[in-house]
């Protein structure tokens, strides 16, 4: 071929949509539709807001399970860590609260990213070191983590220091022009995730380690680092979360996070993330947490079927999610 | 070139009438025909070779016989009548089964419930162990197999395997069977008892269509060859009528010395890769060897020598130690495929597949893994400019890809081998290890890789290369060293690199099993 050919060839094939990759969006459209069909006061703005807000907190996890999702991996620990990142939190806040007043909480939050942080490292090294599968360890240090939040609140519950209730309470309740603070965080991290998923060499070597651990080895990736550093970063999201969650209902208890691990990976898979690694959709991921939202809040609204069976509804969402991932063929 | 008489109808020495006649068999994907126009028969009660190149049609055409795929053209009958099988176990009841190539087996259950696996033999609600172990006593020895049926396939060697494969194609009543490489992975001794088993299958009736491109078996078993080459039937002769060398013409469809570049002689320059008492997997494997700037090192022996394995160890791929490694002058210490690769040394894996390209990400993603850190200087990815060594590449390699976005797994064979070798030549190494560097690509990607390869080594780099093709062996090396049993054993230079004298090295001395892996 000479080089004015190979300079024809063009780089993709032109203007084709890949359908599996809005899947997602769409599937949220129409739950919104459904949604405002079946009760008008769903799309009182109040309402949307509200709604958006709550899913926040799947939706920043979801970010950082992604990314360990994409490199084959799976962490079952996010829910018991973040309520131990906020147990810790709590703690050093309301430690630091007499001496540094208000500043405890940027010094908390610090302090939370930090564990958070170090809570997914130990994570990542147990896995990659240990060459242990990820979901063992991480049933196992679900287990540590839900045991140490139980004993730090001796059964009961950990609340934040009173003085700190009203400066801190802004994260959660507060808006920037209208939005709530947790839904900006969100953005800025999933913007953040897919920043360094797509566009850097980490994020290349993620989806590498991902779709073929043994290619990205005899190319000379770092496979353990790699993974490990997708759960120190699914470490930092929970950590992130649990800022903002702390606000919203100022304590901690043993059942705080308890079963989000199932939402988070659900949010995951229907955003269109392989559950085997190497294919990765940040943005699908905080759509599928808006998903999960949005249909529980439809089913309280509605009257039509008792909103004890949201889960149902939502196992069902997954299932359908996979099945149309089937048939429409993008594996 | 000698051209022998072609068949004609009823001529040869088994003048039984067809049980299988394939009249201008075809086979398109999309635009891409692999396989046209064939036509040929198979008689009760011989064995019908066939050869070609690897990309010649061979699989292909077997997967249409056994009901494996569906033809796109032509027809098939059986006994007179047309067939059209929707899948392999339509097929399998006409009487039509084939042995694959890999061995596909349950390594955790015994030998009799792989053998009667989704087939099992019941007895009231209860599986009839006693029977299914008895009946696959009688299979196993008909294959003159020693096999006990309740011994764990796993812990089987290989070529009991192949026979345990061969023994369930068998278990019911066959009139065809179609072996794909059956010596494949079998040590010589091994191919002998094999090649004795289909004589006997022979003299029991059965047509049995013998894939190989190991042309000695073919001159030692065939009734009838028959030839394709490009997807093309080149025509069908009786056996004897064809020596190893016309086979082997026949199939390249030229010269064979045309293939190879001429060869550059030993290079008497300093070793730019020294390797002193490597030492892999626990010292199974160990050795010497060093590789000069100008030279093609070559390194021959059977399959399980542990030629890769030893490479591997070498790039910190495996557990290994060494006595000391030099490289361009420096010593490594702890080698692993980043530091090997900068201080320019690469290595081209054999698996292609599992261990060299990601076949669900695209061009760019594949080409610069390996030097990632070489196209992006910033840990943010510079698109333009891996859009622009794309481009390079696909030129200076030849890859021939319609749209620059398209998948690696889509790719063909030889292109995939092209986009492999342009990856590790990113990084702009000076010594290149390339592991069966033409396995299962066509003839013209071949000689284009050995061109490369030539370039590469004309321009002052040093290359070693790892290959079970004799010829290609023979044809590329200027200086081959051969492996058996995880040990170098011999060294050959100048005239005395012969496919003979490579065999002889790495076969003789009757315990060659010894080295093999056993997976």
């Amino acid at each position: 071929m000479s080089s004015a050919e190979i300079a024809a060839i063009p780089e993709n094939e032109g203007f084709k949509i890949r359908w599996g990759d809005f899947a997602p969006f769409i599937a949220l459209a129409v739950i919104i539709l459904l949604g405002a069909l079946i009760n008008s006061n769903f799309m009182s703005a109040n309402n949307i807001l509200n709604v958006i807000t709550r899913s926040a907190f799947i939706a920043i996890i979801g970010v950082g399970a992604t990314f360990v999702i994409a490199t084959g991996g799976l962490d079952l620990s996010i829910g018991s860590m973040m309520a131990f990142v906020v147990g810790i939190m709590i703690m050093a806040m309301n430690a630091l609260a007499p001496s540094l007043g208000a500043w405890a909480i940027p010094a908390g939050a610090v302090v939370a990213l930090v564990v958070g942080s170090l809570c997914g490292l130990l994570n990542g090294l147990i896995v990659t070191v240990g060459r242990i599968e990820p979901f063992i360890v991480t049933l196992g240090t679900m287990g540590i983590f839900r045991a140490l939040i139980t004993y730090m609140t001796d059964g009961g519950s950990l609340s934040i220091d009173r003085s700190l209730r009203t400066a801190y309470r802004p994260v959660y309740f507060g808006d920037f022009l209208g939005i709530p603070y947790p839904v900006i965080i969100t953005l800025a991290i999933a913007a953040l995730g897919a920043f360094i998923l797509y566009r850097t060499k980490y994020g290349r070597r993620v989806t590498a380690v991902g779709s073929n651990a043994d290619v990205a080895r005899f190319s000379g990736v770092h496979v353990g680092r790699v993974r490990a550093m997708a759960f120190v970063i699914q470490g930092f999201c929970v950590a992130v979360a649990a800022i903002c969650y702390v606000p919203r209902l100022g304590a901690a208890t043993p059942t705080t996070g308890q079963l989000w691990e199932l939402q988070v990976i659900t949010a995951v898979v229907i955003g269109g993330t392989l559950l085997r690694g190497g294919k990765a959709r940040v943005w699908g991921t905080v759509a599928g947490a808006l998903i999960l939202e949005v249909i529980a809040n439809v089913m309280v609204l509605s009257d039509m079927v008792s909103e004890y069976l949201v889960a149902a509804v939502q196992g069902t969402i997954i299932i359908i999610a996979m099945l149309a991932h089937r048939f429409t063929g993008t594996r | 070139m000698m051209t022998p008489g072609l068949d004609t109808p009823g001529a040869g020495n088994a003048p039984s009438r067809p049980v299988l006649h394939a009249e201008g068999l075809s086979k398109a994907y999309g635009p891409i025909t692999v396989l046209s126009d064939v036509t040929l028969d198979i008689r009760a009660g011989e064995v019908h070779a066939i050869i070609g190149e690897n990309g010649a049609g061979k699989s292909t055409l077997m997967k249409l016989l056994s009901g494996h795929a569906a033809p796109t053209g032509g027809t098939l009958a059986m006994a007179g009548e047309t067939v059209a099988f929707a899948d392999a176990v339509q097929a399998e009841d006409a009487g039509i089964v084939l042995v694959h190539q890999e061995i596909l087996l349950a390594p955790d259950l015994t030998v009799a419930q792989n053998l009667f696996l989704g087939r099992e033999l019941s007895r009231y609600f209860s599986v009839d162990d006693r029977r299914m172990n008895r009946r696959t006593a009688e299979v196993l020895a008909r294959v003159g197999s020693t096999a006990r049926p309740t011994s764990r396939v796993g812990d089987m060697p290989l070529a009991q395997r192949q026979l345990v494969q061969i023994a369930r194609a068998l278990l019911d009543d066959r009139k065809v069977i179609i072996l794909d490489e059956p010596t494949a992975m079998l040590a010589n001794d091994e191919v002998d008892a094999l090649l004795e088993i289909v004589r006997n299958l022979r003299a029991q009736g059965v047509a049995v269509l013998y894939i190989s491109h190991r042309l000695e078996e073919v001159e030692a078993l065939a009734d009838r060859a028959t030839v394709l080459r490009d997807g093309k039937m080149i025509g069908t002769w009786p056996a004897q009528e064809l020596d190893q060398r016309q086979m082997a013409e026949l199939m390249v469809g030229r010269e064979l010395s045309m293939l190879y570049p001429p060869k550059r002689g030993v290079s008497n320059a300093d070793p730019a890769l020294a390797v002193e008492d490597l030492s892999v997997d626990h010292g199974k494997i160990a050795g010497s060897f060093d590789v000069r700037p100008g030279e093609v090192l070559g390194i021959g022996g059977m399959i399980g020598a542990g030629r890769t394995e030893l490479v591997e160890g070498l790039m910190g791929l495996r557990p290994a130690q060494a006595g000391s490694i030099m490289l361009n002058g420096r010593e490594i210490r702890k080698p692993n495929v980043g530091t090997m690769m900068e201080a320019g040394l690469v290595y081209l894996t054999e698996d292609r597949k599992g261990k060299g390209l990601l076949l669900n990400e695209g061009l760019a993603a594949n080409l610069t893994l390996q030097a990632l850190d070489t196209v992006n200087p910033r840990l943010r990815l510079d698109r333009r400019r891996e859009t622009g060594t794309v481009r390079r590449a696909v030129q200076e390699y030849d890859i021939r890809v319609r749209t620059l976005s398209v998948e690696a797994g889509q790719l063909s064979g030889g292109n995939q081998q092209k986009l492999l070798l342009a990856k590790v030549m990113l990084a702009d190494p000076t010594v290149v290890i390339i592991d069966e560097p033409t396995r299962g690509i066509d003839i013209g990607n071949k000689s284009q890789i050995y061109s490369f390869i030539d370039d590469l080594v004309r321009a002052g780099k040093a290359c070693v290369v790892i290959s079970s093709e004799l010829p290609e062996l023979v044809g590329l090396s200027d200086r081959v060293l051969v492996m058996r049993g995880g040990r170098f054993v011999a060294e050959l230079t100048g005239a005395d690199i012969t496919e003979q004298n490579i065999v002889y090295a790495a076969a003789s001395s009757g315990t060659d099993t010894e080295g093999r892996k056993r997976a």
